[in-house]
């Protein structure tokens, strides 16, 4: 039997989302407008503007993959808010309320340093968004690290989203779902885990994510095919 | 020509066309009806007649219905169009009547249609009425709104609020387009359809052909503006940036439009226009007739670049196909332009004709870079603005709805 030939006990579930938008009505001009709203809206806002925002249709060149770090640049100008707000890593964080913390006490601290921040000219608005996240299973199964490295080319956008950047929020160690799967193989699985470990998904689309966990899954003798 | 979802395979992804299988599976044979107030022209009649038939590829009972009006009511709905979209305008106390009266015909005419639906989705504000005239409906009702409604003249939307508010969702181009209503409003940008007339490729002779016939010279740059002879679109200012940029280049400018049968002000738009051509040769001003599609699509694939210079714009689906056709756009920073043309990346946004006629020179002396924005355009559009994804946002919408709104729905 080929190294990448040998069986899970478990097969991998392929699973996919769908995300739909919610307006929340609640929109912010300047800086303190946006202190304020961060402190009143629903938590699953903060999130969708973290990490939802992935599979929204959006032009995919962007500089900052958070929507405050990204509004604060583009609508504000300011760049050292900006550059602040982007290292905000809710991984590190203990949940999204945390995170919400962290956002207030960079914008606090900002506004602290310099009060006069003017709005920004009508439409440029931060406009406040939730998800509604409908999941559903594929039907389709992996049983070795070939069989999943031959699959997730033909898994859409919404399923490398569930597994690989959802999923760090649902797993107790943080970590992607393929990872945690393919530490079942033992050391060269945990290998393999840690090689997908270094797919930084806050740089990529998901497409070009997706690309990178193929290359790694490539570069094992477990997963070349 | 009839296609099939399998169709989409090639330019969307076949793991694209599985999940929307999937998806739809908990949505098989209900019955789902989209109503607006045109078969032919316009964005809105062209994704249904796309979006019905895929629907019922998926196993849905999908349907589409048209609200019936005069051209009196015709003129009433383009007052709320102008007026949702911020101009000063107020129908008369007889055209509101009118509205109200059209709408209840219809829901006598197309109730019955209506009344058992599963889901009904009513475009735009000409049919919203309906829903007031049918107490006795069943089913989930949405109002898709596709124009941008976000500083609307208050006297129009007062008189409309009320009509849409019962509904049990509300749908918008742009989370900027949204209103205050009593119910969850959906974030839902529009599409274009790759397999369709307007988008499929096209053999290059059919392009020259078309583009001969109607006097183009082909050694000189051509800038195309596809859109509606309304003064949203600015074609006056076009014109203008055209003239300025020409003092620097040989261009040649054609202004495509098209009528649609609920815009009783194109007539006016469409000679003014005239005039501002005066007699020069190099300005072609075409009126197509709104099945032009193939012929639309060769005038886009000859183009140098593709302007879309809207004052107010919905989301601007003609940047869209401009996009995927690898053309950078100049665009209006309006609507959903904002969201399409990416500085240096798919184009450039500009606010005055000065502005424009800048950006035309400047693209117009740097093929290397147009290349190179054709690539990201085309990608761009593949990858957020083909039908299939539009499709995906629709059936995640009705699986919402019907769960009753909790922020996460595992289906079956």
């Amino acid at each position: 039997m080929t190294p990448g030939a040998i069986p899970h006990p478990e097969p991998f579930r392929f699973r996919d989302c769908s995300l739909t938008i919610v307006s929340l009505g609640r929109i912010a001009r300047n800086l303190r407008e946006l202190r304020a709203e961060l402190a009143a809206v629903p938590v699953g806002s903060i999130q969708h503007h973290f990490y939802d925002a992935f599979l929204r249709p959006s032009f995919d060149d962007r500089e900052y993959r958070n929507d405050f770090a990204a509004w604060t640049r583009r609508m504000l100008r300011d760049a050292p808010l900006a550059e602040r707000l982007s290292v905000i890593n809710p991984l590190d964080c203990a949940d999204f309320e945390d995170v919400r913390d962290r956002l207030i006490e960079v914008v606090e601290e900002r506004l602290a340093e310099d009060p006069r921040h003017a709005d920004v000219p009508e439409g440029m608005e931060f406009r406040f968004l939730r998800s509604q996240m409908v999941y559903f299973d594929t039907g389709v199964r992996a049983t070795t690290v070939k069989e999943l490295r031959e699959m997730l080319p033909r898994t859409t956008t919404g399923s490398v989203f569930y597994h690989f950047v959802e999923a760090r929020f649902r797993s107790p160690q943080k970590r992607d779902d393929y990872s945690l799967w393919l530490m079942g193989f033992g050391d060269e699985g945990r290998t393999l885990a840690d090689r997908l470990a270094q797919v930084d998904f806050q740089l990529w689309s998901l497409g070009e994510t997706r690309s990178r966990i193929v290359d790694c899954l490539d570069a094992s003798p477990q997963g070349a095919t | 020509m009839s296609v099939a979802l399998r169709d989409y395979a090639d330019a969307a992804g076949p793991e694209v066309i599985d999940a929307l299988e999937r998806l739809a599976r908990p949505l098989r044979g209900r019955r789902v009806v989209h109503v607006n107030s045109t078969r032919v022209g316009g964005g809105v009649a062209e994704i249904l007649a796309r979006l019905v038939p895929l629907m019922n590829d998926l196993g849905m009972d999908a349907g589409w219905e048209v609200i019936e009006g005069t051209q009196e009511f015709y003129g009433v709905t383009k007052t709320f169009h102008n007026a949702l979209q911020g101009v000063p305008v107020t129908p008369t106390p007889r055209g509101l009547e009118v509205y109200d009266e059209m709408n209840r015909q219809a829901a006598r005419t197309i109730g019955p249609a209506l009344a058992d639906a599963d889901f009904v989705f009513i475009h735009d504000p000409q049919p919203a009425a309906i829903l007031r005239h049918l107490p006795s409906r069943r089913g989930r009702w949405v109002w898709r709104c596709h124009i941008d409604v976000s500083r609307p003249h208050r006297p129009v939307w007062k008189f409309l609020r009320p009509i849409v508010a019962p509904y049990d969702a509300s749908v918008y181009s742009m989370a900027a387009f949204a209103q205050p209503l009593p119910h969850p409003q959906y974030i839902i940008a529009p599409s274009i359809d790759p397999l369709s007339d307007k988008n499929r490729p096209l053999e290059e002779s059919e392009v020259s052909s078309v583009a001969a016939r109607h006097g183009l010279d082909p050694s000189r740059p051509v800038v195309v503006q596809v859109s509606r002879f309304d003064r949203f679109k600015d074609p006056i200012g076009v014109i203008q940036a055209y003239r300025i940029a020409k003092r620097h280049l040989p261009i040649q400018l054609v202004l495509v439009g098209g009528t649609a049968t609920d815009d009783p002000e194109g007539d006016a738009v469409l000679a003014a226009v005239r005039e501002a051509r005066a007699d020069d040769p190099d300005v072609h001003v075409l009126l197509l007739p709104p099945d032009a599609h193939r012929e639309i699509n060769a005038l886009q694939r000859r183009a140098s670049l593709v302007m879309q210079k809207s004052l107010k714009e919905g989301f601007g689906l003609t940047v869209t196909e401009a996009l995927w056709k690898g053309k950078p756009v100049i665009g209006g920073r309006a609507g959903g332009i904002v969201l399409q043309v990416v500085d240096h990346h798919t184009g450039f946004l500009v606010d005055t004709p000065e502005g424009a006629a800048f950006r035309m020179r400047y693209l117009l002396n740097r093929p290397n870079a147009v290349a190179l924005m054709a690539e990201k355009a085309r990608r761009f559009v593949r990858e957020n603005f083909l039908l299939t994804r539009h499709l995906r946002e629709y059936l995640t919408v009705m699986l919402a709805i019907d769960s009753g709104g909790g922020d996460q729905v595992e289906v079956a």
